[in-house]
């Protein structure tokens, strides 16, 4: 494991250093992230404004787009605590302890990651839906969960339960269990521990978490495409008005909605940035459960987060 | 006793030890743990304080004494909390992720072999996994060489602005696909900031498996640079020193040195990619185009089949995405895992 910080001033190197290269490379590339990334988001703001301002503001008070944008709002209110929580615990039992499984259970949290959202959709409706396992008996109940509020967060909570968890074990591994066997040998409760202990030093990590999940939650259009019904003003969540918009031939609505989205997504990467900065994000494990559980596929840049 | 000659003996005695423990783990036996040559050791010598040896018994002594007046919370086990965060996981995770694909795999199991043949067979099934597999290995290799210029640029060069587009390179990832679908089609439409350039070169992009391709590579073109980068940074510069001292161009030092150092990181990335590609629904959706046989995915085959009330047939094409998604999970961690040989340090 590199115990030294890595080295900031590294010597330059060596090969592709020609004028020529180095500048033409740098022009085709920038070139390129402006067509295919910066073009996209671009067009989304010159579109939303392309009727005007006023068209603008009366596209997003819409009452069906208010109400889109508050079933996501509420979808991400529910959906995200839950997976922090989830993260938290999952991190918490697999990095403090040994217990038989545990590299299996890494791979089955992070199945989510490496499923279709359509599949996951799918898999939900024949779990809840009328044909599905549990089909008769919320019927005979009269409990809807399909095409309604408790679908779309149950297919949001299946395509970020990763989001958290991954962030954080990694790092925790990394931090290893010293702190908290000193806490609690002094006497600290469980609780104690975890709040005063564990929490100041991965708080950053699961702030970047919590944002990747909730940026994910509020943008999720396959899985919740198919358990919501499609419902307009009813069950339409921000994602899903926007496609209804575009296909109504209401496009300068539909970017006017998706710009909300747009503006999430700066922010989101502004926040990743900014946390990246204080050292979140930086410890990877690079496979999703290659022998990487172990310390030496681990590696912090931050030297305050750096195991002795 | 002169003080030089405590100071000597006391230096032999040492010295004899050290040689000791040396003959004694040569010869196979079981060094005790805590022998250390300055410590007294099991093997009879005259000198030095008598220090007893620390042996794996005399340490679960110790345990089982703490234990005893301390309770089991300094036992090996230390910490709280097992059975709770545990607990929270195995039920979270057999309810939310488990539960589901089972039930869909159940679904798709309760066809009969024949039944399900015959739909994942169908025409218009396979003409579906076609275009996805040829879309998304086409998205995937533009990526490979414009996220490996991208990774090398970010990472070699330092020039303004270099910071944002690192931070760009995540957008397609914060961008939710829906938008990105719409955007996307807005763009290479005929009448599109691109699409008026294109079609005037005969090339029609929206509403053609080249339309397909533009969204899986947007949305997957993070994968490649953000594992080759991490590679790319830790790369030893003296290899590549050595190889210009021998007299190799700087395309020989690229090719023979740097491009095996990175193959394991640029597969696993191509293979998250191609992934990635084979699972996206709602970017392609708005510029597809959607004709079956033509531009239909398989993703939106499985929709269109739920949207028929056709739920059979839905679950055996959703199972075999299902299995690619889990044949593909399985090469990647297999190459991700090669690919650390590389990235372990020291």
């Amino acid at each position: 494991m590199a115990t030294a910080p890595k080295p900031r001033n590294r010597r330059p190197p060596r090969i592709g250093e020609k004028p020529i290269f180095r500048n033409g490379l740098i022009a085709i590339v920038l070139v390129l992230v402006l067509l295919v990334i910066v073009a996209p988001l671009a067009i989304i703001g010159v579109q939303a404004f392309s009727k005007g301002a006023a068209f603008f503001a009366k596209s997003i008070t819409d009452r069906d787009t208010a109400h889109a944008i508050w079933m996501t709002a509420l979808t991400a209110l529910i959906a995200v605590p839950i997976n922090t929580v989830f993260g938290v615990a999952a991190a918490w039992a697999i990095t403090k302890f040994d217990f038989p499984g545990r590299r299996l259970l890494l791979v089955v949290i992070e199945i989510p990651f490496s499923v279709s959202p359509i599949v996951a959709g799918v898999a939900y409706l024949f779990v809840y839906g009328l044909q599905g396992l549990f089909g008769d008996a919320l019927q005979s109940a009269d409990m809807k969960i399909l095409f309604a509020l408790p679908g779309i967060v149950l297919a949001s909570l299946f395509v970020t339960a990763p989001f958290v968890a991954r962030e954080l074990i990694p790092l925790m591994q990394a931090q290893g269990r010293d702190l908290e066997e000193a806490a609690t040998s002094l006497g600290a409760s469980g609780w104690r521990t975890f709040f005063s202990v564990t929490l100041p030093n991965i708080k950053w990590a699961l702030l970047y978490g919590v944002i990747l999940c909730n940026a994910r939650v509020m943008g999720e259009f396959g899985a919740v495409s198919v358990v919501s019904g499609n419902i307009r003003g009813q069950t339409n969540t921000l994602p899903l008005h926007i496609e209804l918009l575009y296909h109504d031939y209401n496009a300068v609505g539909a970017f006017a909605a998706a710009s909300i989205l747009a503006s999430l997504a700066i922010v989101t990467l502004i926040a990743k940035v900014a946390l990246e900065r204080r050292g979140a994000g930086r410890v990877r494990r690079p496979a999703l459960a290659g022998p990487g559980l172990a310390g030496p596929t681990l590696e912090t840049t931050e030297p305050g987060m750096s195991k002795p | 006793m002169p003080k030089a000659a405590i100071s000597t003996n006391f230096t032999a005695a040492v010295d004899r030890r050290r040689n000791l423990w040396k003959t004694e783990a040569a010869a196979g036996h079981d060094v005790p743990r805590g022998f250390h040559p300055f410590a007294a050791s099991p093997l009879t010598i005259d000198e030095g304080p008598a220090l007893r040896p620390v042996t794996d018994r005399r340490m679960a002594l110790a345990r089982r004494a703490i234990q005893e007046i301390r309770g089991p919370a300094l036992a090996r086990r230390i910490l709280p909390g097992l059975p709770l965060t545990l607990g929270i996981t195995l039920v979270y995770v057999a309810v939310i992720v488990l539960l589901p694909l089972g039930a869909l795999i159940f679904k798709a199991a309760s066809l009969g072999p024949a039944d399900y043949w015959t739909i994942v067979s169908s025409d218009r099934a396979v003409a579906s996994y076609r275009v996805t597999m040829l879309c998304a290995a086409a998205a995937t290799a533009f990526n490979l060489v414009f996220g490996m210029a991208l990774a090398w640029v970010i990472v070699r060069y330092r020039f303004p602005g270099r910071r944002i587009v690192d931070a760009l390179v995540d957008l397609p990832f914060a961008l939710p696909t829906a938008v990105a679908g719409i955007a996307l089609t807005t763009l290479f439409a005929s009448n599109g900031w691109f699409g008026g350039a294109l079609s005037a070169l005969g090339l029609k992009v929206a509403y053609t498996p080249l339309g397909i391709i533009v969204a899986m590579a947007f949305t997957s073109l993070p994968f490649i640079v953000r594992t080759v980068q991490p590679v790319l940074e830790e790369l030893d510069g003296a290899l590549e020193e050595a190889a210009q001292t021998l007299g190799a161009s700087d395309g020989e030092i690229f090719r023979k040195v740097l491009l095996p150092q990175l193959f394991p990181a640029l597969l696993a990335g191509l293979s998250l990619s191609f992934a990635r590609s084979l699972g996206e629904f709602g970017a392609i959706i708005f510029i597809a185009g959607n004709q079956p046989y033509e531009t239909e995915i398989t993703a939106l085959l499985a929709f269109i089949r739920l949207e028929e009330y056709d739920y059979p047939a839905s679950a055996a094409i959703a199972s075999v995405m299902l299995m690619a998604a889990f044949l593909m999970l399985a090469i990647t961690n297999i190459l991700q895992t090669r690919a650390l040989r590389y990235t372990v340090k020291g």
